[in-house]
């Protein structure tokens, strides 16, 4: 399988725009061609190694290992049955390294043009901006007014419902990367030996939002600096925070991918939540996980 | 019949006939209008922290005229609103594209005979009712930490077309579904019934302190592949996933299921059954198309029999399929699939409750036959990486043990898998089903599943607590 921009599209708060820019018709002819060459790639190869994503993939590694485990509601219990509970603990924000000093992460609600973009939350609260790591350091939560009093923190601005018949809960905003210093060329030219991933296609991680696994549409092996050959079934796995600190080179070709799908809450809600995000290197990573 | 009923067949007959006038007398037209109450009662570190109730008709119009098919919903049921409901289905399929695939509407057709009414007072329950059942189970979980839900549904739902097919139908549901934590653990118990007064707050709530106090302090063992004891909560998942991505008819169509109609895929010990009649009612007994829904018999010792089919993919199967009354309101997208899935137990005996972490006296007899093994509670986050072999990857949760010698000996810490589903239950890996099957309700969609516990040669875990 492979698709473009995504397996579930790119959405965004904008207008007609955003699908021109996509340039759609210009990419069938390519997306066709891997397709049809994956049917003859080899499989993935097995074992410990140096990993490169692509933009659209980290994306979600954001959301799935950075993005739920941040929401204030999981980390106090409210969410333990259903969604799961988190890894955090409230005593450590501030302190804790998530990842690398390259991790720096934003809460913003305010970023133009992407998905989890809005005026005001659903209590009210204006859209604002708040670094959830920085320097690779834990420093804020998703929260809503309710969960903050209970936490002791002094900000919201993260609380949504699907619709007028659901109960509005702590949501995702736009939750990204800022930018890094390299480029993905850059990023490849500097590997001896690895493995590129891009394009989600499957995602798992455990109820504290520590063990993870995901599945790409493709992968090529990188030697010694290059693009080597395409492989197929590409799956990578680990635990969020030694993953996160295992990043040691970030590009700057930030997108704010939009994730359309994002289930919580019982009744069931659906969000919308952004992720920019750009293409990332990460060292001593199990690949090619197969059952 | 309750008044509901009446009420919704009248709407579904008026904007028939509304619909019929407005596209002219050769279009095939139908109509459903659903009425769904959903009421649900949440609780998190041991008290109520959610409370909410919801009623919603859905009023669903179909059209299919020279060649073309459109679809349309609505929620706004007053005269107005149904009336622009049939104005625009018109004038968009008069825009919509051709339709190859259109298999014509259900004619006239009776419905399988439930054995009992349906129990109003289980859908209609009030916060009075979830509430002393949530009390009874945060009161056994005792001094852990409980969290879950109670939730109960009533679906009433008719449907007419302009082939002369109106039918009409209620069901009710209602389900326990919670935990008990401790700093290191978690323990899980749920059930699902047509009737409330099947659930019992107060054993469920024991059930899952008993796995939480057994599972404190977990070791880290090394992946690799374990004989197993699932437990039916983990079993409702493969259960869900088989029916999913496997016995859907337009997966099979499609070369993306793992089914051979005819083949011994499973181990003879293995029957599985589709029944709307019993367990947990996860939809009315006919499908969105109007199709009666009977009893489909999916595997019989072991041998693949059928998929599920809506009109559309049993037109494309060809060689005599025909629906088999699953259509949904994505089966023309995503296939049409079993919903209320049965493993057949060994015997169907009321189990006894246990000591220890077990949940219950059939899972402890798979138990007491494993030399070295693992006792599974829960799977979590299952998803698929392969569907032509139904490769999936998820977590263990709520309890994992190891298995010494017959006895449980010791909590291990949650593990990763990446196993293919039907290859886990190929013939010569089952060595042992359960003798009962207790009835799950789906936390995600209207699905239902009746699971025993299974003893399984081999399970695949890729991973553990540290990766």
């Amino acid at each position: 399988v492979r698709s473009y921009p995504s397996r579930r599209g790119q959405y965004g708060t904008r207008g007609w725009e955003l699908v021109t820019e996509l340039d759609l018709a210009s990419q069938a002819a390519r997306i066709a061609d891997e397709a049809q060459a994956l049917l003859r790639a080899p499989q993935c190869p097995s074992g410990q190694t140096t990993l490169i994503l692509g933009g659209e993939q980290l994306a979600l590694q954001i959301h799935e290992s950075v993005g739920h485990a941040i929401e204030l509601d999981r980390i106090l219990g409210w969410e333990a049955a259903y969604a799961g509970t988190s890894w955090l603990d409230l005593a450590e924000l501030g302190t804790l390294r998530y990842g690398s000093e390259l991790m720096n992460i934003v809460i913003d609600a305010t970023h133009p043009g992407a998905l989890g973009s809005f005026g005001y939350d659903d209590e009210g609260t204006k859209a604002g901006k708040r670094d959830a790591v920085r320097n690779g350091i834990w420093t804020g939560v998703l929260a809503g007014r309710e969960s903050a009093a209970v936490a002791g923190l002094d900000y919201g601005g993260s609380v949504r419902s699907m619709d007028w018949s659901r109960l509005p809960i702590v949501r995702m905003t736009n939750v990204g990367l800022e930018p890094g210093p390299h480029t993905l060329d850059e990023i490849i030219a500097a590997t001896d030996d690895g493995v590129f991933m891009d394009m989600n296609r499957s995602w798992s991680i455990d109820d504290k939002r520590l063990n993870f696994q995901f599945g790409c549409e493709v992968g090529y092996e990188v030697k010694n600096g290059k693009l080597g050959r395409m492989v197929k079934n590409p799956t990578y796995t680990g635990i969020g925070p030694t993953f996160w600190q295992s990043m040691d080179m970030l590009s700057n070709e930030i997108v704010a991918w939009g994730t359309p799908n994002c289930g919580k809450g019982q009744p069931g809600q659906v969000g919308h939540t952004g992720h920019p995000a750009a293409p990332a290197r990460f060292q001593n990573v199990r690949v090619g996980v197969r059952g | 019949m309750s008044p509901d009923v009446t009420a919704r067949t009248e709407t579904a007959e008026r904007v028939l006939q509304a619909a019929r006038t407005a596209a002219g007398g050769s279009a095939d037209v139908d109509v459903t209008v659903e009425h769904e109450h959903v009421a649900l009662t949440r609780f998190a570190n041991s008290y109520i922290h959610q409370n909410v109730a919801s009623d919603t008709d859905t009023v669903t119009l179909r059209i299919h005229v020279d060649g073309r098919t459109a679809l349309n919903s609505s929620t706004v049921t007053d005269d107005q609103g149904l009336a622009a409901l049939v104005e625009r289905t018109v004038a968009a399929v008069r825009l919509s594209p051709a339709d190859p695939g259109w298999a014509g509407l259900s004619g006239p057709a009776g419905l399988p005979v439930p054995a009992d009414e349906p129990d109003l007072a289980t859908g209609g329950a009030g916060p009075e009712v979830r509430a002393e059942q949530v009390k009874a189970y945060v009161d056994a979980v005792g001094e852990f930490t409980a969290a879950g839900f109670y939730r109960n549904r009533m679906i009433v739902t008719a449907y007419a077309n302009s082939e002369g097919q109106s039918v009409h139908g209620t069901v009710v549901e209602a389900t326990i579904d919670g935990i008990a934590k401790t700093e290191t653990s978690d323990g899980a118990s749920r059930q699902a019934s047509r009737r409330m007064s099947d659930l019992d707050g107060a054993a469920l709530g024991a059930r899952a302190a008993a796995k939480a106090l057994a599972s404190q302090n977990p070791i880290e063992i090394d992946p690799g592949e374990y004989e197993v004891v699932l437990e039916p909560t983990a079993v409702s998942d493969v259960l869900w996933a088989l029916a999913d991505f496997g016995f859907n008819g337009k997966s099979l169509i499609e070369g993306t299921s793992f089914v051979r109609l005819g083949g011994q895929q499973f181990d003879p010990s293995v029957t599985l059954i589709d029944d709307p009649l019993s367990g947990p009612a996860a939809g009315p007994l006919f499908d969105t198309e109007g199709t009666p829904r009977e009893v489909l018999e999916l595997v019989r010792d072991g041998v693949t029999r059928a998929a599920a089919h809506d009109r559309r993919s049993a037109r494309e199967a060809g060689a005599g399929a025909v629906s088999t009354g699953h259509a949904s309101a994505f089966s023309a997208v995503e296939g049409a699939q079993p919903i209320n899935i049965r493993l057949e137990p060994t015997v169907n005996l009321a189990p006894t409750e246990v000591e220890g972490p077990a949940a219950d006296s059939s899972v402890q007899a798979l138990v007491t036959q494993v030399r070295r093994g693992l006792l599974v509670t829960d799977h979590w986050y299952t998803r698929c990486l392969d569907p032509r072999r139904l490769v999936m990857t998820g977590l263990t949760r709520n309890g994992v043990w190891l298995i010494e010698n017959g006895e449980i000996t010791r909590p291990v810490k949650n593990l990763r898998f990446t196993q293919s589903y039907p290859e886990a239950l190929a013939p010569g890996r089952v060595l042992g089903i359960g003798t009962y099957a207790p009835a799950f309700a789906s936390k995600y969609g209207a699905f239902s599943a009746m699971a025993p516990a299974l003893r399984l040669a081999g399970w695949n875990f890729t991973g553990g607590a540290s990766g």
